[in-house]
């Protein structure tokens, strides 16, 4: 069986259950033979019960099982990462055994934009650590430009004949990037990864995937980027970090992007125990927009009765008559509810959103277009959404769900583009938070750090 | 205790009655348990939709059924148990397509009540068969599932040809096909009552292949409990 075999070539790069080969018996029975093609069994028994292998799940509670058709007994199976095609215990995954060259390309990179000194700072470390083959972090804030400071270090991987891929949590951020990969990137193949693209799976020299189809890939990538680190649900999924020790060969670099790195990473960054990046200013070099708290007393028990706080009420009316476009969080769908109907009072075109919303995409998008003058969102709109010109503020700041990095990344909307640098964030509370503290002085450090190191311009 | 589907924890004691009577507690929260909708009201006497006050009885459906020679009095009735709304269509891609087989156990109760009600201990239960590529392919036969879930027992009296997926036919091109179904090696079936048990009741038109040919088989009457009606 030679490297060049369809079987092989297809199958290079992925683990996956047998029976979803496209290859006959006899095909696969020769790969097994002549060792091109190693088979193991798709749960391994525990001590403790089973373990998954190729999510790692080994908890008691995820896993059922059922009376097998296929092996006519009593089945287990991974209730974890069901979503990827059932793994029971009489499932055998399969994987090719040797490595195959990735083509090198010279000059691949085509993109001519500049980057900050910042930028430019950073992005040298990410490609050192790529070419020593190490672990970073890079902590940039909420916009700083971190898709452009990974260029010049995929470059000079592509360059090796290495392969690239970036994962992150979230679909919407792997179809965002596709197309400015390709640009950037424009003779280099490309694979996007999601559930339902055609493309899932493929191995090419750049890859994009959310954190989950990582699942596929085994001892493949050279260079391993996780956008988001801190974002559900990597940051509380073992499984997804399970995936990605195993999608990246054994050398490999890995590199972590986030604006809003754990407390116990922050405290590892500053004792010198886990090598950091840090990009302090934005792109634009005007300082982060610092949050200011209020008190707004007990806003659940005013909402049952109908009304909100009066300054809240107070806040809203006065982006409303600026024509200032404006997020308003809340903690949970039910006072998202209740907040949003007693301001559509105010004004009707006013909208709330929350994850499971069948219409999110449509209201985001009308937000984005101008027609709706305030979003009453729950956190699921902290990332991602990027909306030139507003003001952000969240009642019941002190509720559990705003943590630090939540409350960092919802100030984080605020004076994304260089035309309006500055707006207001407001968190309106009943009763101050340590998270809260902590964030603010997040904020404000950063801000110190970047005036420090000379990267605000003023 | 964790939800069986959304996985997060809850207090499955919901009642005293439950604590003190030891009644099963239910696997699923009371906000999953809440997007299932059950059929109750007004039903059609022949395939156990729910009609509004002013639909007569049986539904149009069914005295098209009534009214074609080949068909009519085929099957006695049918009782289902679920509407199927988008949260049912979810879970059922879950459980038949994704293959999570413990999500059959959400569904015990309710099942057992309706076969119960609709039916009883003098019908034999007969699974919908699947054919046995689909059923390798699948791992499970979920009509099966639930029939497990009766607490009488079940007979494979029916077995099944490889045919097309027939989410992908139209009703027209689903009557007309050959009946995909035979009968294996059973008893006689003169004079029994049989009710044949499937995930969803959509145009009746494959619960009708399989009565008809426990029908022909001497079968005295065949009904159908479905966990969904479509």
């Amino acid at each position: 069986m030679s490297v060049s075999s369809p079987l092989i070539a297809s199958l290079y790069g992925q683990r996956i259950p047998r029976e979803q080969l496209p290859f006959s018996h006899a095909d696969i029975e020769t790969a097994l033979r002549v060792g091109s093609l190693h088979e193991q069994s798709g749960l391994i028994k525990t001590p403790r019960g089973w373990r998954c292998v190729r999510c790692g799940n080994d908890e008691r509670s995820w896993f059922a099982s059922f009376p097998c058709a296929r092996c006519g007994t009593n089945c287990c199976y991974c209730r974890k990462c069901l979503m990827m095609g059932r793994i029971s215990s009489c499932t055998r995954l399969v994987h090719v055994t040797m490595s195959l060259p990735s083509e090198r390309y010279a000059v691949p990179l085509a993109w001519n934009g500049t980057l900050s000194a910042a930028q430019e700072e950073a992005a040298m470390e990410v490609k050192q650590a790529v070419l020593n083959r190490r672990e970073l972090l890079v902590w940039a804030v909420c916009g700083a430009g971190k898709t452009e400071i990974l260029f010049p270090a995929i470059a000079a991987a592509l360059e090796e004949g290495w392969r690239v891929c970036l994962a992150t949590p979230r679909i919407d951020v792997v179809r965002e990037l596709a197309p400015r990969f390709r640009q950037a990137f424009p003779r280099v193949p490309l694979a996007v990864w999601y559930g339902g693209s055609e493309e899932r799976g493929q191995i090419a020299p750049l890859v994009l995937s959310t954190t989950h189809q990582l699942l596929r890939a085994y001892r493949v990538f050279d260079v391993m980027i996780i956008d988001e680190v801190d974002a559900f649900p990597y940051s509380v999924e073992p499984m997804l970090e399970y995936a990605v020790s195993q999608a990246r060969k054994e050398q490999s670099s890995l590199i972590y992007l986030t604006a809003t790195p754990s407390r116990a990473w922050q405290l590892d960054v500053q004792c010198g125990k886990r090598q950091a990046a840090v990009i302090p200013a934005r792109y634009h070099g005007h300082p982060l927009p610092v949050p200011s708290f209020e008190w707004c007393g007990n806003w659940r028990k005013r909402l049952e009765r109908g009304r909100l706080p009066e300054n809240v009420l107070a806040w809203v009316l006065r982006r409303l008559e600026q024509r200032k476009q404006a997020f308003l969080f809340v903690p949970h769908i039910d006072e998202l509810e209740a907040v949003t109907r007693l301001l559509q009072r105010v004004d009707a075109r006013i909208v709330g959103v929350h994850a499971e919303a069948p219409a999110r995409a449509e209201y985001v998008q009308a937000f984005r277009d101008g027609s709706v003058p305030l979003l009453v969102t729950t956190t699921i709109l902290e990332r991602g959404v990027t909306v030139p010109n507003i003001d952000v503020a969240v009642l019941g700041a002190e509720d559990r769900i705003f943590t630090e990095s939540a409350l960092v990344q919802i100030a984080g909307r605020v004076g994304r583009s260089a035309a309006f640098p500055d707006g207001d964030v407001r968190f309106f509370h009943h009763g101050k938070t340590t998270e809260m503290v902590r964030a603010h002085r997040h904020i404000v450090r950063m801000n110190e750090t970047a005036q420090k190191r000379g990267l605000l311009h003023r | 205790m964790n939800c069986l589907l959304c996985h997060s924890s809850y207090n499955p004691i919901a009642s005293w009655r439950q604590l003190l009577f030891l009644e099963d507690v239910d696997v699923l929260c009371p906000r999953c348990r809440g997007s299932f909708a059950l059929i109750d009201g007004r039903l059609c006497e022949m395939c156990g939709r729910p009609l509004d006050e002013a639909s007569p009885s049986p539904c149009a459906d069914c005295l098209r059924w009534q009214e074609d020679e080949q068909w009519g009095g085929v099957l006695v009735k049918n009782r289902s148990v679920y509407v199927y709304n988008d949260w049912m269509k979810e879970v059922v891609t879950l459980w038949k397509f994704r293959g999570d087989y413990a999500i059959v156990d959400a569904f015990r109760r309710p099942f057992v009540h309706a076969f119960r009600q609709s039916f009883g201990r003098e019908w034999h239960i007969v699974p919908i068969p699947l054919s046995p590529e689909r059923l390798y392919e699948r791992g499970f036969n979920q009509a099966e599932a639930l029939a497990r879930q009766l607490p009488f027992p079940s007979f494979p009296w029916l077995a099944r040809k490889h045919s097309e997926k027939q989410s992908k036919k139209s009703r027209r091109e689903r009557l007309e096909t050959d009946n995909p179904f035979f009968l294996t090696d059973c008893p006689p079936l003169t004079g029994k009552r049989i009710v044949l048990i499937d995930d969803i009741y959509t145009t009746g038109i494959t619960v009708r292949h399989a009565a008809r040919v426990l029908r022909e088989a001497g079968a005295a009457e065949v009904g159908s409990l479905t966990l969904v009606r479509a």
